[in-house]
Protein backbone atom coordinates (compact mmCIF):
# COMPACT_ATOMS: atom_id res chain seq x y z
CA UNK A 1 0.00 0.00 0.00
CA UNK A 2 1.43 3.35 -0.95
CA UNK A 3 0.72 6.29 1.29
CA UNK A 4 0.39 9.92 0.42
CA UNK A 5 2.87 11.81 2.67
CA UNK A 6 3.26 15.49 1.68
CA UNK A 7 6.79 16.84 2.19
CA UNK A 8 5.75 20.17 3.69
CA UNK A 9 4.14 18.66 6.79
CA UNK A 10 5.38 17.24 10.09
CA UNK A 11 4.08 13.94 11.48
CA UNK A 12 3.47 12.19 14.79
CA UNK A 13 3.77 8.48 15.50
CA UNK A 14 0.04 8.58 16.29
CA UNK A 15 -0.53 9.41 12.60
CA UNK A 16 -1.43 13.07 12.91
CA UNK A 17 0.00 15.67 10.55
CA UNK A 18 0.96 19.22 11.49
CA UNK A 19 1.30 22.28 9.25
CA UNK A 20 3.26 25.05 10.95
CA UNK A 21 2.61 28.66 9.90
CA UNK A 22 4.12 31.20 12.31
CA UNK A 23 2.91 30.23 15.77
CA UNK A 24 -0.19 28.44 14.46
CA UNK A 25 -0.22 24.69 13.92
CA UNK A 26 -2.94 23.11 11.77
CA UNK A 27 -3.55 19.48 12.73
CA UNK A 28 -5.26 16.57 10.98
CA UNK A 29 -4.87 12.82 10.52
CA UNK A 30 -2.76 11.20 7.83
CA UNK A 31 -3.73 9.28 4.73
CA UNK A 32 -2.45 6.14 6.45
CA UNK A 33 -4.71 6.85 9.46
CA UNK A 34 -7.86 7.44 7.39
CA UNK A 35 -7.10 4.32 5.40
CA UNK A 36 -6.75 2.23 8.56
CA UNK A 37 -9.99 3.61 9.99
CA UNK A 38 -12.15 3.08 6.92
CA UNK A 39 -15.28 5.14 6.20
CA UNK A 40 -15.33 8.02 8.70
CA UNK A 41 -18.84 8.81 9.90
CA UNK A 42 -18.42 10.94 13.01
CA UNK A 43 -15.93 13.31 14.57
CA UNK A 44 -15.98 14.56 18.15
CA UNK A 45 -14.20 17.92 18.33
CA UNK A 46 -13.04 20.17 21.17
CA UNK A 47 -14.10 23.80 21.56
CA UNK A 48 -12.21 26.92 20.55
CA UNK A 49 -10.35 28.15 23.64
CA UNK A 50 -9.66 24.65 25.02
CA UNK A 51 -6.01 23.99 25.80
CA UNK A 52 -4.20 20.70 25.41
CA UNK A 53 -0.77 19.42 26.36
CA UNK A 54 1.41 17.65 23.81
CA UNK A 55 0.20 14.12 22.95
CA UNK A 56 -3.09 14.69 24.73
CA UNK A 57 -6.30 13.39 23.15
CA UNK A 58 -8.36 16.32 21.85
CA UNK A 59 -11.18 14.40 20.22
CA UNK A 60 -12.17 11.22 18.49
CA UNK A 61 -12.86 10.05 14.99
CA UNK A 62 -15.21 7.18 14.30
CA UNK A 63 -15.61 4.92 11.32
CA UNK A 64 -18.49 2.47 10.87
CA UNK A 65 -16.43 -0.17 12.60
CA UNK A 66 -14.25 1.60 15.13
CA UNK A 67 -13.50 4.65 17.24
CA UNK A 68 -10.06 6.16 17.50
CA UNK A 69 -8.80 9.04 19.62
CA UNK A 70 -6.94 11.89 17.97
CA UNK A 71 -4.00 13.49 19.73
CA UNK A 72 -2.49 16.89 19.36
CA UNK A 73 1.24 16.45 18.84
CA UNK A 74 1.76 20.05 19.97
CA UNK A 75 0.77 21.84 23.18
CA UNK A 76 -1.36 24.94 22.85
CA UNK A 77 -4.74 26.62 22.76
CA UNK A 78 -7.29 25.87 20.08
CA UNK A 79 -8.04 28.90 17.92
CA UNK A 80 -10.21 27.27 15.27
CA UNK A 81 -12.15 24.03 14.78
CA UNK A 82 -13.19 22.67 11.38
CA UNK A 83 -16.95 22.65 12.00
CA UNK A 84 -17.57 21.57 8.41
CA UNK A 85 -16.43 18.06 9.27
CA UNK A 86 -19.56 17.59 11.40
CA UNK A 87 -21.65 17.56 8.25
CA UNK A 88 -19.15 15.94 5.90
CA UNK A 89 -16.98 13.59 7.97
CA UNK A 90 -16.24 11.61 4.79
CA UNK A 91 -13.87 14.44 3.80
CA UNK A 92 -11.40 12.78 6.19
CA UNK A 93 -11.24 9.87 3.72
CA UNK A 94 -11.27 11.89 0.51
CA UNK A 95 -9.05 14.85 1.42
CA UNK A 96 -7.14 14.12 4.65
CA UNK A 97 -4.49 16.81 4.13
CA UNK A 98 -6.77 19.50 2.75
CA UNK A 99 -10.46 19.94 3.54
CA UNK A 100 -10.22 17.59 6.51
CA UNK A 101 -7.96 19.58 8.83
CA UNK A 102 -9.30 19.14 12.37
CA UNK A 103 -8.05 22.03 14.48
CA UNK A 104 -5.74 25.04 14.54
CA UNK A 105 -3.63 25.50 17.66
CA UNK A 106 -1.71 28.53 18.93
CA UNK A 107 1.50 26.81 19.91
CA UNK A 108 2.93 27.32 23.39
CA UNK A 109 6.36 26.55 22.01
CA UNK A 110 6.76 26.82 18.22
CA UNK A 111 10.03 24.89 18.45
CA UNK A 112 8.08 21.82 19.58
CA UNK A 113 7.21 21.05 15.96
CA UNK A 114 10.90 20.46 15.21
CA UNK A 115 10.72 17.35 17.37
CA UNK A 116 8.13 15.77 15.10
CA UNK A 117 8.87 13.42 12.20
CA UNK A 118 9.74 14.74 8.75
CA UNK A 119 7.93 13.20 5.76
CA UNK A 120 10.93 10.91 5.12
CA UNK A 121 11.01 9.85 8.76
CA UNK A 122 7.28 9.20 8.81
CA UNK A 123 7.51 7.13 5.63
CA UNK A 124 10.32 5.14 7.25
CA UNK A 125 8.21 4.74 10.40
CA UNK A 126 5.24 3.44 8.37
CA UNK A 127 7.39 0.97 6.50
CA UNK A 128 8.23 -0.64 9.85
CA UNK A 129 4.60 -0.87 10.96
CA UNK B 1 1.49 -11.05 6.16
CA UNK B 2 -0.38 -14.25 6.70
CA UNK B 3 -1.03 -15.58 10.18
CA UNK B 4 -0.57 -19.33 9.87
CA UNK B 5 -2.53 -20.00 13.07
CA UNK B 6 -5.75 -18.68 11.59
CA UNK B 7 -8.17 -20.85 9.65
CA UNK B 8 -8.76 -19.90 6.04
CA UNK B 9 -11.71 -20.31 3.71
CA UNK B 10 -11.07 -21.56 0.16
CA UNK B 11 -11.38 -17.92 -0.94
CA UNK B 12 -8.60 -16.52 1.25
CA UNK B 13 -6.25 -15.75 -1.64
CA UNK B 14 -9.08 -14.24 -3.67
CA UNK B 15 -9.90 -11.85 -0.83
CA UNK B 16 -6.27 -10.81 -0.45
CA UNK B 17 -5.95 -10.23 -4.19
CA UNK B 18 -9.15 -8.15 -4.31
CA UNK B 19 -8.07 -5.70 -1.63
CA UNK B 20 -9.73 -7.43 1.31
CA UNK B 21 -8.59 -6.03 4.65
CA UNK B 22 -8.08 -9.23 6.62
CA UNK B 23 -8.82 -9.60 10.32
CA UNK B 24 -8.97 -12.39 12.89
CA UNK B 25 -12.65 -13.26 13.25
CA UNK B 26 -13.10 -15.97 15.87
CA UNK B 27 -9.95 -17.74 14.70
CA UNK B 28 -10.67 -17.22 10.99
CA UNK B 29 -8.67 -14.99 8.66
CA UNK B 30 -11.55 -13.07 7.06
CA UNK B 31 -12.05 -9.85 5.06
CA UNK B 32 -13.63 -7.13 7.21
CA UNK B 33 -14.03 -4.96 4.11
CA UNK B 34 -12.70 -4.53 0.57
CA UNK B 35 -11.43 -1.42 -1.20
CA UNK B 36 -14.92 0.06 -1.76
CA UNK B 37 -15.40 0.30 2.00
CA UNK B 38 -18.16 -0.79 4.36
CA UNK B 39 -20.65 1.94 3.45
CA UNK B 40 -20.46 1.25 -0.30
CA UNK B 41 -20.68 -2.50 0.34
CA UNK B 42 -23.70 -2.09 2.61
CA UNK B 43 -25.51 0.18 0.14
CA UNK B 44 -24.71 -2.10 -2.79
CA UNK B 45 -26.45 -4.95 -0.97
CA UNK B 46 -29.51 -2.84 -0.11
CA UNK B 47 -29.85 -1.22 -3.54
CA UNK B 48 -28.23 -3.66 -5.99
CA UNK B 49 -26.34 -6.76 -4.95
CA UNK B 50 -23.55 -7.85 -2.61
CA UNK B 51 -21.43 -11.02 -2.50
CA UNK B 52 -20.31 -12.60 0.77
CA UNK B 53 -17.91 -15.43 1.54
CA UNK B 54 -19.51 -17.30 4.42
CA UNK B 55 -17.53 -20.50 3.94
CA UNK B 56 -16.39 -20.26 7.55
CA UNK B 57 -19.86 -21.33 8.71
CA UNK B 58 -20.08 -24.94 9.92
CA UNK B 59 -22.04 -27.74 8.24
CA UNK B 60 -23.12 -30.79 10.23
CA UNK B 61 -25.07 -33.65 8.65
CA UNK B 62 -27.55 -35.67 10.69
CA UNK B 63 -28.58 -38.81 8.80
CA UNK B 64 -30.61 -41.86 9.73
CA UNK B 65 -34.08 -42.95 10.77
CA UNK B 66 -33.99 -40.86 13.97
CA UNK B 67 -32.58 -37.69 12.42
CA UNK B 68 -35.70 -35.59 12.99
CA UNK B 69 -36.27 -36.87 16.53
CA UNK B 70 -32.64 -36.26 17.43
CA UNK B 71 -32.50 -32.68 16.18
CA UNK B 72 -35.92 -32.00 17.71
CA UNK B 73 -34.49 -33.11 21.06
CA UNK B 74 -31.62 -30.60 20.86
CA UNK B 75 -33.24 -27.54 19.27
CA UNK B 76 -36.10 -25.17 20.11
CA UNK B 77 -37.99 -25.04 16.82
CA UNK B 78 -40.28 -27.89 15.71
CA UNK B 79 -38.35 -30.02 13.21
CA UNK B 80 -41.40 -32.23 12.57
CA UNK B 81 -43.05 -29.25 10.87
CA UNK B 82 -40.37 -29.01 8.17
CA UNK B 83 -41.10 -30.47 4.75
CA UNK B 84 -38.49 -31.70 2.28
CA UNK B 85 -36.68 -28.70 0.82
CA UNK B 86 -37.50 -26.40 3.70
CA UNK B 87 -35.24 -24.82 6.31
CA UNK B 88 -35.86 -23.01 9.56
CA UNK B 89 -34.03 -20.83 12.04
CA UNK B 90 -33.57 -22.43 15.43
CA UNK B 91 -31.45 -22.55 18.57
CA UNK B 92 -29.42 -25.28 20.22
CA UNK B 93 -30.19 -24.82 23.91
CA UNK B 94 -28.35 -25.99 27.02
CA UNK B 95 -29.92 -27.47 30.16
CA UNK B 96 -30.52 -23.96 31.56
CA UNK B 97 -32.28 -22.74 28.44
CA UNK B 98 -29.25 -20.70 27.36
CA UNK B 99 -28.15 -20.80 23.74
CA UNK B 100 -25.26 -23.05 22.69
CA UNK B 101 -25.63 -21.62 19.19
CA UNK B 102 -28.22 -20.35 16.76
CA UNK B 103 -28.47 -22.26 13.51
CA UNK B 104 -30.36 -23.18 10.37
CA UNK B 105 -31.89 -26.67 10.09
CA UNK B 106 -32.38 -27.91 6.50
CA UNK B 107 -34.62 -30.92 5.77
CA UNK B 108 -33.47 -32.89 2.71
CA UNK B 109 -35.73 -35.83 3.49
CA UNK B 110 -37.05 -37.51 6.63
CA UNK B 111 -33.70 -39.26 7.16
CA UNK B 112 -31.40 -36.39 6.28
CA UNK B 113 -30.95 -33.00 7.91
CA UNK B 114 -28.23 -30.40 7.58
CA UNK B 115 -27.35 -28.08 10.46
CA UNK B 116 -25.59 -24.85 9.52
CA UNK B 117 -23.91 -23.31 12.54
CA UNK B 118 -21.70 -20.34 13.37
CA UNK B 119 -18.01 -20.47 12.50
CA UNK B 120 -16.63 -19.62 15.92
CA UNK B 121 -18.85 -22.18 17.63
CA UNK B 122 -18.61 -25.09 15.16
CA UNK B 123 -16.25 -27.13 17.36
CA UNK B 124 -18.29 -26.40 20.48
CA UNK B 125 -21.52 -27.35 18.67
CA UNK B 126 -19.99 -30.53 17.30
CA UNK B 127 -18.89 -31.60 20.81
CA UNK B 128 -22.30 -30.68 22.21
CA UNK B 129 -24.25 -32.53 19.53
CA UNK B 130 -22.10 -35.69 19.52
CA UNK B 131 -22.13 -35.87 23.33
CA UNK B 132 -25.95 -35.78 23.30
CA UNK B 133 -26.31 -38.72 20.94
CA UNK B 134 -27.83 -41.56 22.95
CA UNK B 135 -29.14 -44.69 21.24
CA UNK B 136 -30.64 -42.86 18.27
CA UNK B 137 -30.19 -44.45 14.87
CA UNK B 138 -28.22 -41.61 13.29
CA UNK B 139 -24.85 -40.79 11.78
CA UNK B 140 -23.29 -37.39 12.49
CA UNK B 141 -20.79 -35.87 10.07
CA UNK B 142 -18.93 -32.61 10.52
CA UNK B 143 -18.54 -31.57 6.87
CA UNK B 144 -17.53 -27.98 7.60
CA UNK B 145 -14.17 -28.26 5.87
CA UNK B 146 -15.66 -29.75 2.69
CA UNK B 147 -17.95 -26.88 1.74
CA UNK B 148 -17.74 -23.38 0.53
CA UNK B 149 -20.73 -21.15 1.15
CA UNK B 150 -21.25 -18.01 -0.90
CA UNK B 151 -24.13 -15.64 -0.23
CA UNK B 152 -25.48 -13.38 -2.97
CA UNK B 153 -27.87 -10.83 -1.49
CA UNK B 154 -29.86 -7.86 -2.66
CA UNK B 155 -32.58 -6.89 -5.15
CA UNK B 156 -30.50 -8.15 -8.11
CA UNK B 157 -29.45 -11.46 -6.50
CA UNK B 158 -32.18 -13.53 -8.13
CA UNK B 159 -31.49 -12.22 -11.63
CA UNK B 160 -27.75 -12.86 -11.35
CA UNK B 161 -28.02 -16.27 -9.68
CA UNK B 162 -30.51 -17.38 -12.34
CA UNK B 163 -27.76 -17.10 -14.97
CA UNK B 164 -25.99 -20.08 -13.41
CA UNK B 165 -28.76 -22.68 -13.37
CA UNK B 166 -31.71 -24.14 -15.27
CA UNK B 167 -33.65 -24.46 -12.04
CA UNK B 168 -36.33 -21.76 -11.82
CA UNK B 169 -35.01 -19.94 -8.77
CA UNK B 170 -38.04 -17.68 -8.44
CA UNK B 171 -40.02 -20.80 -7.49
CA UNK B 172 -37.85 -21.39 -4.44
CA UNK B 173 -39.67 -19.73 -1.57
CA UNK B 174 -37.99 -17.85 1.26
CA UNK B 175 -36.42 -20.31 3.70
CA UNK B 176 -36.63 -23.11 1.16
CA UNK B 177 -33.85 -24.71 -0.86
CA UNK B 178 -33.15 -27.14 -3.63
CA UNK B 179 -30.29 -29.38 -4.68
CA UNK B 180 -29.11 -29.16 -8.26
CA UNK B 181 -26.56 -28.07 -10.80
CA UNK B 182 -25.32 -24.53 -10.29
CA UNK B 183 -22.56 -23.14 -12.49
CA UNK B 184 -21.91 -26.70 -13.67
CA UNK B 185 -21.45 -28.29 -10.26
CA UNK B 186 -23.62 -29.92 -7.58
CA UNK B 187 -24.86 -27.34 -5.11
CA UNK B 188 -27.37 -26.61 -2.40
CA UNK B 189 -29.27 -23.48 -3.42
CA UNK B 190 -30.92 -21.89 -0.41
CA UNK B 191 -33.13 -18.81 -0.41
CA UNK B 192 -31.83 -17.50 2.89
CA UNK B 193 -29.54 -14.78 4.14
CA UNK B 194 -28.39 -12.54 6.95
CA UNK B 195 -28.86 -9.11 5.41
CA UNK B 196 -32.58 -8.34 5.42
CA UNK B 197 -32.60 -8.66 1.61
CA UNK B 198 -33.79 -11.31 -0.79
CA UNK B 199 -31.01 -13.58 -1.94
CA UNK B 200 -29.42 -16.98 -1.99
CA UNK B 201 -26.80 -18.91 -0.11
CA UNK B 202 -25.00 -21.40 -2.33
CA UNK B 203 -23.22 -24.40 -0.80
CA UNK B 204 -20.81 -26.35 -2.99
CA UNK B 205 -17.62 -28.38 -2.79
CA UNK B 206 -14.83 -26.06 -1.64
CA UNK B 207 -12.80 -26.77 -4.79
CA UNK B 208 -15.36 -24.80 -6.81
CA UNK B 209 -15.34 -21.75 -4.53
CA UNK B 210 -12.93 -19.63 -6.52
CA UNK B 211 -14.64 -20.17 -9.87
CA UNK B 212 -18.07 -19.57 -8.39
CA UNK B 213 -16.93 -16.38 -6.68
CA UNK B 214 -15.20 -14.99 -9.75
CA UNK B 215 -18.11 -15.89 -12.01
CA UNK B 216 -20.54 -14.13 -9.66
CA UNK B 217 -18.35 -11.01 -9.67
CA UNK B 218 -18.18 -11.06 -13.46
CA UNK B 219 -21.89 -11.75 -13.99
CA UNK B 220 -22.84 -9.11 -11.42
CA UNK B 221 -20.58 -6.39 -12.77
CA UNK B 222 -23.32 -4.84 -14.90
CA UNK B 223 -25.51 -4.64 -11.80
CA UNK B 224 -22.84 -3.05 -9.62
CA UNK B 225 -22.07 -6.12 -7.53
CA UNK B 226 -19.55 -5.58 -4.72
CA UNK B 227 -17.75 -8.15 -2.61
CA UNK B 228 -18.75 -7.45 0.99
CA UNK B 229 -16.76 -8.04 4.15
CA UNK B 230 -17.76 -8.89 7.70
CA UNK B 231 -18.26 -5.23 8.63
CA UNK B 232 -21.05 -4.79 6.07
CA UNK B 233 -22.46 -8.19 6.99
CA UNK B 234 -22.74 -6.92 10.56
CA UNK B 235 -24.32 -3.55 9.76
CA UNK B 236 -26.78 -5.21 7.35
CA UNK B 237 -27.91 -7.78 9.92
CA UNK B 238 -28.13 -5.08 12.60
CA UNK B 239 -30.44 -2.90 10.46
CA UNK B 240 -32.57 -6.03 10.01
CA UNK B 241 -32.32 -6.63 13.82
CA UNK B 242 -31.06 -10.18 13.40
CA UNK B 243 -29.25 -11.69 16.39
CA UNK B 244 -25.51 -12.27 16.39
CA UNK B 245 -24.20 -15.09 18.55
CA UNK B 246 -21.94 -13.76 21.31
CA UNK B 247 -23.87 -10.47 21.33
CA UNK B 248 -27.65 -10.97 21.57
CA UNK B 249 -27.27 -14.71 22.21
CA UNK B 250 -24.96 -16.72 24.45
CA UNK B 251 -24.81 -19.70 26.79
CA UNK B 252 -26.26 -17.39 29.46
CA UNK B 253 -29.00 -15.75 27.39
CA UNK B 254 -32.30 -17.45 26.72
CA UNK B 255 -33.87 -17.17 23.27
CA UNK B 256 -36.97 -15.77 25.00
CA UNK B 257 -34.94 -12.83 26.33
CA UNK B 258 -33.43 -12.32 22.87
CA UNK B 259 -36.87 -11.90 21.31
CA UNK B 260 -36.78 -15.33 19.70
CA UNK B 261 -39.92 -16.71 21.32
CA UNK B 262 -41.14 -17.46 17.79
CA UNK B 263 -38.54 -20.23 17.40
CA UNK B 264 -39.28 -21.75 20.85
CA UNK B 265 -42.00 -24.35 20.34
CA UNK B 266 -42.56 -25.22 23.99
CA UNK B 267 -45.44 -27.59 23.26
CA UNK B 268 -43.69 -29.75 20.66
CA UNK B 269 -42.46 -32.29 23.23
CA UNK B 270 -39.37 -32.41 25.36
CA UNK B 271 -36.09 -30.81 24.32
CA UNK B 272 -32.96 -29.67 26.11
CA UNK B 273 -33.73 -26.67 28.30
CA UNK B 274 -37.47 -26.84 27.65
CA UNK B 275 -38.45 -26.83 31.33
CA UNK B 276 -36.41 -23.72 32.03
CA UNK B 277 -37.84 -21.95 29.01
CA UNK B 278 -41.40 -22.91 29.96
CA UNK B 279 -40.90 -21.59 33.49
CA UNK B 280 -39.28 -18.42 32.18
CA UNK B 281 -42.21 -17.87 29.86
CA UNK B 282 -44.69 -18.44 32.67
CA UNK B 283 -42.88 -16.16 35.11
CA UNK B 284 -42.14 -13.58 32.42
CA UNK B 285 -38.62 -12.63 31.31
CA UNK B 286 -36.83 -10.07 33.49
CA UNK B 287 -34.78 -8.60 30.65
CA UNK B 288 -35.26 -8.23 26.93
CA UNK B 289 -33.34 -7.25 23.84
CA UNK B 290 -34.68 -3.98 22.42
CA UNK B 291 -33.76 -1.77 19.50
CA UNK B 292 -32.76 1.84 20.08
CA UNK B 293 -31.85 4.94 18.12
CA UNK B 294 -29.32 7.45 19.41
CA UNK B 295 -30.85 10.93 19.41
CA UNK B 296 -27.80 12.99 20.43
CA UNK B 297 -24.80 13.23 18.12
CA UNK B 298 -22.59 10.20 18.71
CA UNK B 299 -22.36 6.48 18.21
CA UNK B 300 -23.28 3.70 20.64
CA UNK B 301 -20.95 0.70 20.54
CA UNK B 302 -21.04 -2.86 21.85
CA UNK B 303 -20.83 -3.20 25.65
CA UNK B 304 -21.58 0.44 26.48
CA UNK B 305 -23.76 0.93 29.55
CA UNK B 306 -27.41 1.99 29.34
CA UNK B 307 -29.03 4.30 31.90
CA UNK B 308 -32.55 5.35 32.76
CA UNK B 309 -32.17 8.55 34.74
CA UNK B 310 -29.10 8.02 36.91
CA UNK B 311 -29.60 4.30 37.23
CA UNK B 312 -27.53 1.86 35.20
CA UNK B 313 -30.07 -0.58 33.82
CA UNK B 314 -28.54 -2.42 30.89
CA UNK B 315 -25.90 -2.83 28.24
CA UNK B 316 -25.58 -2.39 24.47
CA UNK B 317 -25.18 -5.79 22.78
CA UNK B 318 -24.61 -4.38 19.26
CA UNK B 319 -24.20 -0.71 18.39
CA UNK B 320 -23.18 0.91 15.12
CA UNK B 321 -23.89 3.56 12.55
CA UNK B 322 -26.54 2.23 10.15
CA UNK B 323 -25.29 3.09 6.66
CA UNK B 324 -28.62 2.75 4.83
CA UNK B 325 -30.84 4.29 7.51
CA UNK B 326 -28.23 6.97 8.24
CA UNK B 327 -28.89 6.77 11.96
CA UNK B 328 -26.90 5.49 14.88
CA UNK B 329 -28.70 2.40 16.11
CA UNK B 330 -28.22 -0.58 18.33
CA UNK B 331 -29.64 -3.47 20.28
CA UNK B 332 -29.49 -3.49 24.09
CA UNK B 333 -30.49 -5.60 27.04
CA UNK B 334 -32.97 -3.78 29.27
CA UNK B 335 -35.08 -4.81 32.26
CA UNK B 336 -38.56 -5.69 30.98
CA UNK B 337 -40.11 -2.62 32.68
CA UNK B 338 -38.06 -0.35 30.39
CA UNK B 339 -38.31 -2.52 27.27
CA UNK B 340 -41.10 -0.54 25.62
CA UNK B 341 -41.17 1.62 22.53
CA UNK B 342 -40.64 5.28 23.27
CA UNK B 343 -38.71 4.61 26.51
CA UNK B 344 -36.05 7.30 26.88
CA UNK B 345 -32.62 5.93 27.76
CA UNK B 346 -29.07 7.27 27.99
CA UNK B 347 -25.99 5.55 26.68
CA UNK B 348 -22.63 6.14 28.30
CA UNK B 349 -20.33 6.89 25.38
CA UNK B 350 -16.87 7.31 26.91
CA UNK B 351 -18.21 9.34 29.82
CA UNK B 352 -20.84 11.33 27.91
CA UNK B 353 -24.42 10.22 28.44
CA UNK B 354 -26.13 10.42 25.06
CA UNK B 355 -29.91 10.48 24.74
CA UNK B 356 -31.46 7.53 22.94
CA UNK B 357 -34.93 6.05 22.59
CA UNK B 358 -36.30 2.51 22.36
CA UNK B 359 -37.81 1.91 18.92
CA UNK B 360 -39.59 -1.02 17.19
CA UNK B 361 -37.48 -3.59 15.34
CA UNK B 362 -36.50 -4.42 12.69
CA UNK B 363 -35.02 -1.00 12.00
CA UNK B 364 -35.07 -1.85 8.29
CA UNK B 365 -37.60 -3.96 6.41
CA UNK B 366 -37.38 -4.40 2.67
CA UNK B 367 -40.36 -3.75 0.41
CA UNK B 368 -41.67 -7.01 -0.96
Amino acid sequence: MSNNIPENLRYSKDHEWVLVEGDIATIGITDYAQHSLGDVVYIDMPRVGDSFGAHEAFGSVESVKAVSEVFTPIAGEITEVNEGLNDTPETVNSDPYGGAWFIKVKMENPLEADGLLSSEEYEEYLSNQ
Amino acid sequence: MSDTNLKKTPLNEVHRNSGGKMVDFGGWDMPVQYTAGVIAEHLATREKVGLFDVSHMGEIWVEGADAIAFVNKLTTNDVTKLVDGQAHYSALTNDNGGVVDDLLVYRFDQDKLLLVVNAGTTDKDWDWITSHKADENITLTNASADYCQIAIQGPKALEIAQKFTDINLSEIKYYHFTVGTFNGVDAIISRTGYTGEDGFEIYANKDFAEKLWNDFIEAGAEHGILPCGLAARNTLRLEAAMSLYGHELSDDISPLEAGLGWICKLNKGDFTGREHLAKLKEDGVKRKIVGFEVIDRGIARDEMEVYVGDEKVGVVTSGSPAPFLKKNIGLAFLPTEFAKNGQEIKIDVRGKKLAAVVVPTPFYKRNR
